[in-house]
């Protein structure tokens, strides 16, 4: 056996998207959803990764690079969300804010 | 870096440009990726499922960098395991919630039906996208000379691959990479915003020193904690003074 064909990179980074995807449906902590959410995040990135190297170009990694970034900036807001839910709430779980308005 | 393996395995007699260290870096990576990913969902213990997503983010380091983007796995262990991982212990720490208080599940085989159609995503991504290229006429490097794909990152990365990445995100992708800087001037000074104190009455965390004192004992802060929390739950469920007067 040598070398490792792009699907497994592939099928890795759907794996990886999946269990994210699974984590925000099964979990009730909004933070452990946002973990997942980050998880997601990069095995997209993996996938954008691999397609850069079958294609022999730098634009999926560029691409790539930006998703960090958004990601980055998607962390700031969204903990300081969730710190302002928790003040509110006094929890953090997903089902606790059911009402439009206290 | 899979130059540096395909060198190393090219030094092997009768071994194929496609490395078997690549095939076995893979493996131990994408074991140790999976492994840590399920754990961070199965595990009840946020601050556990925070740390088992900083060995997957290093995991996922390690594939890109044997995908030869070098300068996003650096990037990766940088921004990810370092910057944004460091906010959320804070937050959980800052929070002190360590675990899920409740288990039961709102909608009715809820957790049944999304691993289900977890699965069901599973194997339509894998059949669809990856399928075609399981096979071992999808190595790169062994495609190298017979087709159009696979050929040319290693040529993009001559001078290095940081300055691959920048000179393309300075030419041709410059306008995405400044609206990128507004982007991240925006999102600092919403969290600044968002995370301003607003003294009202309903705010937990700002309640009158009297309660608030109770937590500053070393000792049993736990037990004082939940204690103020089932106040706090008991206190939600017939809808505290103050919340009434509201129109």
């Amino acid at each position: 056996m040598s070398g490792v064909p792009v699907g497994w990179y592939i099928a890795l980074s759907a794996a990886l998207f999946t269990t994210g995807l699974v984590g925000v449906l099964v979990r009730r902590s909004v933070v452990v959803m946002f973990m997942c959410i980050e998880l997601m995040l990069n095995s997209v990135n993996l996938a954008l990764i691999t397609f850069s190297r079958v294609h022999g170009n730098l634009d999926g990694q560029v691409l790539s690079f930006f998703v960090i970034v958004v990601a980055a900036a998607e962390v700031t807001v969204g903990l300081a969300l969730i710190v302002n839910l928790f003040r509110l709430m006094g929890s953090t779980d997903a089902d606790d804010p059911d009402r439009l308005r206290s | 870096m899979t130059g540096v393996l395909a060198q190393a395995a090219q030094g092997a007699p009768g071994e194929v440009v496609g490395s078997t260290a690549e095939f076995w870096v893979f493996v131990v990576t994408a074991v140790v990726a999976l492994w840590t990913g399920v754990s961070v969902i199965v595990l009840r213990n946020a601050v556990h499922a925070a740390l088992m997503l900083v060995i997957n983010f290093f995991a996922i380091a390690v594939l890109y960098a044997v995908l030869e983007a070098q300068f996003l796995a650096v990037v990766q262990i940088i921004v990810y395991a370092g910057a944004i991982m460091v906010l959320f212990l804070f937050v959980l720490m800052l929070l002190g919630i360590t675990s899920e208080t409740r288990f039961t599940e709102r909608v009715r085989g809820q957790r049944t039906a999304a691993v289900l159609l977890g699965v069901a995503l599973l194997v339509l991504l894998v059949g669809a996208g990856a399928g075609p290229y399981l096979g071992s006429d999808a190595i790169c490097p062994a495609q190298a000379g017979s087709g159009d794909l696979c050929v040319g990152l290693q040529a993009r990365n001559n001078n290095g691959n940081v300055a691959g990445v920048g000179r393309l995100l300075f030419t041709t992708y410059m306008w995405p990479f400044e609206v990128t800087s507004a982007l991240l001037v925006i999102a600092a000074l919403g969290a600044m915003v968002l995370g301003k104190r607003h003294r009202a009455d309903e705010d937990v965390t700002d309640r009158p020193p009297d309660s608030a004192g109770a937590l500053d004992d070393d000792e049993d802060t736990d037990v004082e904690a939940a204690g103020v929390r089932g106040e706090l739950v008991a206190a939600g469920d017939d809808r505290p003074p103050g919340r009434e007067e509201r129109p």
